[in-house]
């Protein structure tokens, strides 16, 4: 497979699952904010809950450049519609559009029609339509596209190489984007962890597992109290928790094992690591280490590896490899 | 759809009876239906001049232009006659310059010709093939006379539109299929990959196809990522692909890999910056000597566009009759080389009647139909053919036929085209239909998208 193929591939597939993450991480802050939380803790980091999507996507500064005031009106056009926020929902949709019509050949027909017309759709959307129609249901409408788009993927294409990097780059998105949220809510959410236990933690920790789809498997598996150790235990370390860390370190050890040769036994080392330190930690060693600390180091561990998927498939030098 | 005195022709009979049978509202939701389809599939095209980057439909009309089987057998015998006759005018003209000895053709109307490449003199390519997809552009006036307008040989487009009309009309219309025996179409890609395989370097057993696309910008971009999919080849862009050894090679996730040969949609100009236009960036650096050393087929070749200029086009039957000693089966439309004295002096006279062309102009552009122009625009246009008479021909206005097309004031008729596609390789080949076009503006002649004109599905009946 081409290169630049499999580039566009694996951006389109991170695009649509940052697409979705980002309306996750949305829609668990408006129902958050609907909650007079104010009254009960002020003081509280929650008072602002508007600033949890952006600290969580690293774009507070970038944020205030453009607006002077947090505010979930502002926030919302920021992250869902504006179109200098290469993270916004828009953003994320249209880059996953143009890299489908970019390798429009490598992809089934059903798919790029699928993604097209979910494009022709976010393009006809603005603030006042969302507004009109509900924040709620604009946000479930995103994820239920990425979905739609894993569906028709899983169904119609191809087991090949562009598969492979598809699945890859969903996972590398993911794997991050599940390390962030656990991260910030963590940290600015709860001042101590002795705190929890209350009203107010039930909802913070409730909606953190809310925002990727955890709540109901963690009464399923825990039937019991929601605790932050668990929480980070259902996250981190869970293999048939879907979004969990360990889960997607699973799929994306897989697939390099597809697609991997003899040149490439780096990649396959590094994720390995990677892998295997999931795969054998303890909950108690991560919480003695510190969940901050944990989790920044697999953000940069998952970054490099994803820079050596770039380096060594996506945007190789070729030089005289002929 | 009707013959001259107002009688349906027989080959609309079933259709127009279809079409009288179906509620208005059914037709409407159709067409509705098409019109999101289309978009849904993203087969649109993208308008240069416009905001960059903006993509337009071609507008579709549901109405099918029909063509009776014994009208076709006369087409395809006589569009085979002359691609025949043009790939031997090319290879001739690239040898021994044996029509140009012999005083057919005057020598420098070629040879100083701009789109005549001296870099190909002498080179022999696989087969003998130059325009291996030709795009034959005809119309029809009077019952089963066609006339050819354009030999379009360098890279013509629109088969993709030909393909999602029948697609599209077969999804609509299912019935319509059902009960008529038309002939089907979809094997262009299988017709195409066959012929490029046909044309590969000798050497290879086993060539790697390739399909070679300016980028997703082209206005063209759909069709070519659509037909490297249905070919299942790879669509590369300039940046894919890289010489070595005089070799091409394709940059893949397992490495270099060998390319053969390359179905290029992009123009002679851009291919190599070292060989030809310096600057560009859509080509492949070395590709010329590649193809030059015979490690690579292009397709179609490069240097094609001498045959299809406008200025040697009147001289088409005279190369049916020198190469292949036949009688041309299809009509030249007579054309005044407004090069020469007399020509124009009848041309300026008779502005209001003719339509007048660039020699090297395409797509529509830089042309002025006498009828539909107003005296302003004669008098405009007169002005910039007395400057560069040698840069025009003129041609009457055909009583080009008509096809009922949806409009906005109803069903009313629309003038057409028709442009099959010609596939050289071990044979001649070419499905039976092509894309029709329809100039949408009533009385309009121009077809071009371009300039606003739509398409049509097109059936060959079986019988």
């Amino acid at each position: 497979m081409l290169c630049r193929t499999a580039n566009e591939l694996y951006w389109m597939a991170r695009h649509i699952e940052r697409a979705e993450n980002t309306a996750r991480l949305l829609d668990v802050t408006y129902r958050m904010s609907l909650l007079p939380y104010d009254a009960v803790e002020p003081g509280l980091a929650w008072a602002e809950p508007w600033a949890v999507p952006l600290i969580t996507s690293g774009l507070a500064t970038a944020f205030y450049e453009r607006f002077p005031q947090l505010s979930a009106e502002s926030v919302l056009r920021y992250m869902i519609l504006d179109a200098r926020n290469s993270s916004s929902i828009f953003c994320c949709l249209r880059a996953a559009r143009e890299s489908a019509r970019a390798v429009r050949g490598a992809i089934t027909s059903e798919m790029y029609e699928d993604l097209n017309s979910a494009w022709l759709e976010m393009r006809g959307q603005n603030y006042d339509k969302i507004q009109t129609s509900g924040v709620s249901e604009f946000l479930g409408w995103v994820k239920m596209r990425s979905h739609l788009f894993r569906g028709v993927t899983f169904g119609t294409m191809l087991r090949d190489e562009g598969y492979h990097f598809i699945r890859l780059g969903t996972h590398i998105e993911r794997g991050d984007n599940t390390a962030r949220i656990l991260d910030v809510k963590y940290h600015t959410l709860l001042p101590s962890a002795a705190e929890v236990g209350g009203a107010v933690d039930y909802y913070q920790w409730g909606a953190l597992l809310r925002s990727v789809s955890g709540f109901e498997s963690y009464r399923k598996i825990y039937s019991d109290v929601i605790t932050p150790r668990r929480v980070a235990e259902l996250l981190i370390l869970r293999q048939d928790m879907p979004r969990s860390l360990h889960s997607c370190m699973n799929f994306i050890n897989e697939t390099l094992a597809v697609l991997c040769d003899d040149s490439s036994t780096e990649i396959r080392r590094a994720s390995g690591e990677l892998h295997a330190k999931l795969r054998f930690a303890r909950t108690d060693d991560i919480i003695r280490f510190g969940l901050h600390e944990y989790l920044m180091e697999f953000l940069d561990r998952i970054s490099d590896l994803g820079d050596e998927i770039s380096s060594h498939f996506l945007v190789p030098t070729f030089q005289d490899k002929a | 759809m009707h013959a001259t005195g107002g009688a349906i022709r027989p080959q609309y009979r079933a259709f127009s009876d279809w079409l009288e049978s179906t509620p208005p509202d059914k037709i409407a939701r159709k067409r509705k239906e098409a019109e999101g389809a289309f978009h849904r599939l993203g087969i649109t095209f993208a308008v240069y001049g416009e905001d960059s980057g903006t993509e337009r439909l071609i507008p579709f009309d549901i109405v099918p232009r029909i063509i009776p089987a014994g009208e076709w057998q006369t087409l395809e015998q006589g569009l085979k006659q002359r691609v025949k006759a043009l790939n031997l005018f090319l290879h001739d003209i690239y040898h021994g310059h044996s029509i140009l000895k012999a005083g057919v053709i005057p020598a420098e109307r070629v040879l100083s010709n701009s789109q005549y490449r001296p870099e190909m003199q002498g080179m022999d390519v696989p087969g003998g093939i130059y325009a291996h997809v030709a795009g034959v552009d005809v119309v029809r006036a009077g019952e089963g006379d066609y006339y050819v307008l354009e030999d379009n040989l360098r890279v013509p487009s629109g088969v993709s539109y030909m393909l999602e009309n029948r697609k599209m009309m077969m999804r609509l219309f299912p019935e319509l299929f059902a009960t008529q025996a038309i002939k089907p179409v979809e094997h262009y890609p299988d017709l195409l990959l066959e012929t490029l395989h046909a044309v590969a370097p000798a050497s290879e057993d086993h060539p790697e196809v390739a399909v070679l696309t300016p980028g997703a910008y082209n206005s063209a971009y759909f069709e070519h990522a659509f037909l490297a999919q249905q070919m299942g080849v790879e669509l590369v862009e300039g940046q894919d692909l890289f010489v070595q050894n005089d070799a091409v090679y394709m940059r893949t996730t397992r490495g270099a890999q060998r390319v053969h040969v390359l179905y290029r949609r992009v123009d002679d100009d851009y291919l190599d910056p070292r060989a030809f236009r310096a600057d560009s960036t859509l080509g492949v650096p070395g590709l010329f000597a590649a193809y030059r050393a015979g490690k690579l087929t292009l397709a179609n070749a490069i240097g094609t566009g001498v045959a299809d200029d406008k200025s040697i086009y009147p001289y088409v039957p005279d190369m049916i009759r020198f190469y292949l000693t036949e009688e041309p089966i299809l009509n030249n439309v007579p054309t005044w080389q407004l090069h020469r004295d007399d020509d124009l002096s009848y041309c300026l006279d008779h502005l209001a009647d003719l339509v007048v062309k660039e020699v090297h102009g395409a797509g529509g552009y830089g042309m002025l139909v006498g009828p539909a122009a107003s005296a302003a625009e004669r008098d405009a246009f007169r002005a910039r053919i007395v400057a560069n008479p040698a840069k025009y021909i003129a041609q009457p206005t055909l009583s080009l036929s008509t096809c009922p097309t949806f409009t906005e004031s109803g069903l009313a008729p629309r003038h057409i085209d028709l442009r099959p596609y010609v596939l050289s390789g071990r044979a001649i080949s070419l499905v039976p239909g092509g894309l029709t076009r329809v100039a949408l503006r009533e009385g309009s002649l121009v077809v071009n998208s371009s300039q606003g004109g739509g398409t049509k599905d097109t059936w060959v009946m079986a019988a």
